[in-house]
Parts: C-alpha cells; structure tokens; sequence
C-alpha cells in the first residue's frame, strides 16, 4: 500500500486568502489589539502578547516580557557561588538539573577545576533525563495548543517515572539542587542506574507511541506545516539556540560542537530540520529524545568508579559530612567554605551549555573570593522569543498559538 | 586556538585602538565605543561570528573611570569558537553605546534590557524602552548603588488601583538582608525576618 502525503501549504493559503491593504470593496475593516496573556493558557507561563488584528490576520506582534523577573542576576552578585545553585533550578524550572550542571560548570571553568569522570558522567545522565522530562513536557503542551489531549496524559504519566528517579537521585522532584562548584551533592544511589535504563527500556516504545499520535495526525499537521516559518538567517540573526535552530536547518549542537563535561565521549546524532517551520522543530525534539537515551544508555555502560567531586579542590567542595564531625581540618574547612564561599581567582568566564530550550550561558565575572561581581544569565527562551515580532506577522491568531507551542519556551528563564 | 589568535591579531590590524582583553577561556578584545559596529561587522561577515550569543554589560561601581563595560559573546557556527569583545562606555553619568541591531536583530532585545536593568542609552536603537521592568519604572536595577531588597515604588497603575480599591501593600518583609533567627523552637518564630523590625505591614515604617 503506497500513500502519497502532500504537505499543505498553509502560509501559502492564508496569503492568498488575505486581501490586500484596502482593497476589501464589500466593507471597511478597522484594525483592532488584542491582548493575550499574560494568564492564557497558550502562553505557557507569563507571557502577554500585544497583537494588532486586521481581521483575524496578526499585523503586529509585540511580546511583553518581565511579568516573572525576581532579579536573578542582583541575587547572585549578593551571595555566595554554593549559595547560587537552588536559584538555577528555577530558570528553565523544566530542566533544573540541567541548568545546575550549567552553572557548575561555569564556576569550575572560573576556578580552572576538572571534575573527575564520575561527576561528569552523572552530570551527562541527568542532564540528558532533564531534556526528556523538558521535552515531553513541551510535546504535551505543544499538543494540548494544537488539539490533542491526549498526548499530554501519555507525556506526563512519563514524566513522573523521571520524577521518581530525580527525587531518588536528589530527594527533591522539582528543584533539584544538585550541583555543587566542584562535584555533585552526593553519589548516585545503589541500583539507581539500574532503574534509569529500565526506564529508558520501556521509555522507547512508549516515546514511539506519544509521537505517533502526532507526527502523521492530519489536524496536527493542518496547524503546523508550513506555519511559523523561520529562515535560517533569521533564526541566527536573532541568536535562536537549541532545536527552534536546529529546526530551521543550522545543525548547531553545543554538545558536539562545544564539548563539556565529556559528551565527546558518546555517540549521537543531532536532527536538523529543512523548512524551519512549527512542524519542523516539533520533529527534531521528538528525535532528540530518542538521542537522549541513546546517550543515557552509553553513559551507563561505561559508568565509571571513582569521586563525585573534586577531591584536591580543598577551598571549594565542601567535605564530606562524616569527616567534619570527626576532623579538625575538615571542620575548618567546611566552615570556610560555607561562610566565605568557595574562593575564585580573579578572571571572567562565558560558558553555554546545550540545555533543552537552547543555549544556557553564564557570564561570570571575579574580582576574586567567594562572591562574584557580576553574573550573567544568558536564557535561551528570551531569545527564542526575541523572534516572534517577526514570525507571527501575517499569521492567523490561531497559529501565534501553534508557534508559540512550537517555540517551547519558558518564562523562569526568559525573566530571569 | 590558532585561528582564534589570528582573529585577534586580524582585528588588531584593522582596528588599532583594540587591545587584548584578560581572559580566563575565550580570546578577548577591548574596542573604543565608536569602533563596535564597525569591528563586529567585520567579525561577522569576514570572520564567520554570525551568532551574537549573548549582549550585556558590567557596573563596576560608583567612583570607578570607566564605569560601565558592554560586552559582547560572539559565536562562529562554522569555527566553533566564542570570542568576547568588550568596549567601555565612555561617559561614566550617561553611558551610551552603538546599537548593533542593523548587525544582529537579535540584539534588539538584549541592548533593551541593557537599557532596563543598567540605563546604557543604545544609540540608533529602533526602539529602546524597558523589557523586564515595566515602563515608567524610575530605576536601573542592576547599578551597583541599587540596594538588594529593592526600593519601595508606587505601583505602575495608580488610577486601577484607585478605581478598584486594590490594597497596595510592601512586599512582606521588604527591607532585607534577612537574618533567621537561631534557637527558636517555634518554627513560624524561627522563619527568616528582616533585621529592620521596626516597621512592618501593621506599623508603618518610620520617616527617614
């Protein structure tokens, strides 16, 4: 049995529905502002969208953004490095694990600190469990903008099992916490990778399963083919990172471009998408998931034995519990550490980390000690949505809604 | 790292003002304001740095000359390398800056909240107003001289909340650094409360 699938062209026939300017002989049309958000539900979070309609037709689009700023970037210049990390959690709260790594490792690259391979292996499988549980999340809102319920039940009855390992793992399900400068919090508990790879095992089918409710769905493809195109020259002029870029054909993936915490080490592909539209970036996080286990699954095979954290690294990990009470040094150490930070020399770093929403970067900035001077949080989905004044022009106002799913943004981040 | 070193030393020729800039990771410059647009344009279109990856800028105090530093992480998709330019505002009252939005529209957003948090004045900036904070607010937040726990500002809106009879009330516990208290048993006690306990939402807070 052969198919032949065509893909509509939707931007197309809005185009050509679409009179132009003053030439409506039947009835004068005014133009006309809407407001959307900043509490509705297409808009994920806090964000408000300033539209001017003619008709139904989006002439102008401007995104109001600040409704989730606490000061981020203040709070940190006033508190300790160690003191820093609960407050990671919270920007693409999504993927806390993986902004701890992010973080962590911007401190270390400050501090010129390696940490063992251990650490960085542990870092690697949290980090790519955080960009399923992200990603699934995005799928399932993506799908509930678009008209599909469903796929949000299936998501998220998957995403508690990562709940599960996460709080096995860190003891808390949401905000993890769990980089320290110089190692992770604790060891990976016994038979924890056990478990995370009888996830993956029967992740894989169940992944094959959400994304057939989607991939050829006809009313999900109606609202995304062709919908919130984005060239590639836009998407790098405007500096989108993760797979909103991917999926416009730029196969930039700081995980292999840019290897940190040894993801040099594992085998992965990075989908790239061809049109760039909603439709597009929806394909390449489904695929991205799939590589996510794949890493995970390699990860796992070659765990390896040794630290957690970096065992020379005296004036920045705190030690280890037991030996404060026990120990003179150890005490006098923990106590330093944890009244004066973990000492920094003075220097600046920039480092991004392939987080799911795009690139996470932290600009930091020492004059040395336990404090820094300045730290700057470079948050993909604010500039993930620094597009949208271009991209919803001409749209309908239903398909702001499916680019916006498409987009997968999150305001923790985009805020600050 | 070669080609890296050779970008520097390119940009150097073509921009003799630049210097290089300490750096603890990626090569690093320092420009003379005027020279940005001109030197990231070069960067971009001859030197493969076609992602502006990141735009902010540091406050190094009051009384320090120059006071407010731009920089800019530039990121080559072919090369894989960052490179950081840096350029110093040259008035340390009113900064200003070239826009590079012509270079990068992406960096419409980045020099508004610049703008936002540290007041730099971004000139040929289409449209430069507030992003994080609302329109109208009177401060720049991200100054050094901008207190941790906030100024107290009326709300943005005055007449809706006239109108509907919103109580406006402090952000509890506004006044901070907050202390916990140790050896309370009580935990409500115990909870973190600011130092200034002179005032709260029940006892107006004194005139300075």
């Amino acid at each position: 049995m052969s198919t032949e699938f065509v893909i509509p062209d939707t931007a197309a026939k809005t185009a050509a529905a679409r009179p132009a300017p003053g030439e409506s002989a039947e009835f004068q049309t005014e133009k006309m502002s809407l407001s959307m958000g900043p509490s509705h539900p297409s808009t994920h979070g806090v964000l408000r969208l300033q539209l001017e309609l003619d008709g139904e037709i989006v002439t102008k689009c401007d995104p109001v953004v600040g409704y989730l700023h606490r000061g981020d970037e203040k709070i940190a210049e006033n508190m300790t490095y160690n003191q820093f990390v609960p407050y990671t959690d919270r920007l693409d709260y999504l993927a806390p694990l993986a902004n701890n790594m992010a973080y962590a490792i911007a401190v270390e690259k400050l501090a010129k600190l390696e940490v063992p391979a251990r650490c960085q292996a542990i870092r690697v499988i949290t980090a790519e469990m955080a960009r399923i549980s992200a990603h699934l999340l995005g799928l399932g809102a993506f799908g509930i903008d678009t008209g599909a319920w469903s796929v949000f039940m299936y998501s998220f009855t998957e995403r508690e099992k990562l709940y599960k390992l996460f709080e096995e793992l860190t003891g808390a399900r949401f905000t993890t916490s769990y980089s320290r400068i110089g190692g992770v919090a604790r060891d990976v508990p016994e038979g924890w990778t056990g478990r995370v790879n009888a996830f993956c095992d029967q992740f894989l089918p169940i992944l094959e399963e959400i994304l057939g409710l989607l991939t050829r769905n006809k009313i999900f493809m109606d609202r995304t083919v062709g919908v919130g195109v984005i060239s590639k020259e836009d998407a790098l002029a405007y500096g989108l990172t993760g797979p909103n870029l991917r999926g416009s054909g730029v196969p930039l993936d700081l995980r292999k471009d840019k290897p940190y915490s040894g993801y040099e080490q594992y085998e992965f592909d990075v989908p790239v998408g061809t049109k760039g539209d909603s439709y597009d970036r929806y394909l390449c996080r489904g695929e991205e998931m799939r590589q996510s286990v794949r890493i995970i699954r390699q990860a796992i095979a070659k765990f390896p034995a040794g630290k957690w954290y970096a065992e020379e690294a005296r004036r920045i990990y705190a030690p280890q519990k037991d030996k404060i009470l026990t120990s003179m040094e150890e005490l006098i150490q923990n106590f330093m550490i944890v009244t004066e930070g973990p000492q920094m020399p003075a220097g600046e770093v920039y480092f991004e980390a392939e987080n799911p929403k795009g690139a996470l970067g932290f600009y930091i900035v020492s004059k040395g000690g336990g404090v820094p001077w300045r730290l700057k949080i470079r948050g993909p989905s604010f500039c993930n949505l620094s597009i949208l004044p271009k991209v919803c022009v001409g749209t309908l106002v239903s398909d702001v809604v499916s680019i916006l799913g498409s987009l997968d943004f999150v305001m923790g981040e985009c805020d600050r | 790292m070669s080609a890296t070193v050779d970008v520097t030393t390119a940009l150097r020729e073509k921009f003799p003002q630049a210097t290089l800039r300490d750096s603890l990771d990626h090569p690093a410059v320092n420009l003379p304001a005027a020279d940005v647009p001109a030197a990231l344009r070069f960067l971009r279109d001859e030197r493969g740095f076609d992602l502006l990856a990141d735009l902010t800028a540091v406050d190094w105090a009051e009384g320090a000359s120059p006071r407010f530093t731009v920089v800019y992480h530039l990121f080559s998709t072919a090369g894989h390398e960052y490179l950081r330019v840096a350029a110093d505002c040259v008035s340390d009252l009113e900064p200003a800056m070239p826009s590079v939005t012509a270079l990068w529209a992406g960096a419409d957003w980045h020099e508004r909240e610049c703008y936002d948090m540290f007041g730099i004045r971004f000139e040929g900036h289409p449209d430069l107003r507030r992003i994080l904070m609302w329109e109208g607010y009177p401060y720049h937040p991200l100054r050094k001289e901008f207190p941790l726990a906030g100024i107290e500002t009326p709300l943005p809106d005055a007449e809706v909340a006239a109108a509907t009879g919103t109580k406006v009330i402090a952000a509890p516990m506004a006044g901070g650094p907050f202390v916990a208290s140790p050896g309370e048993i009580n935990l409500t006690e115990a909870e973190p409360r600011a130092k200034d306990e002179s005032w709260n939402e029940r006892h107006e807070k004194p005139e300075a």
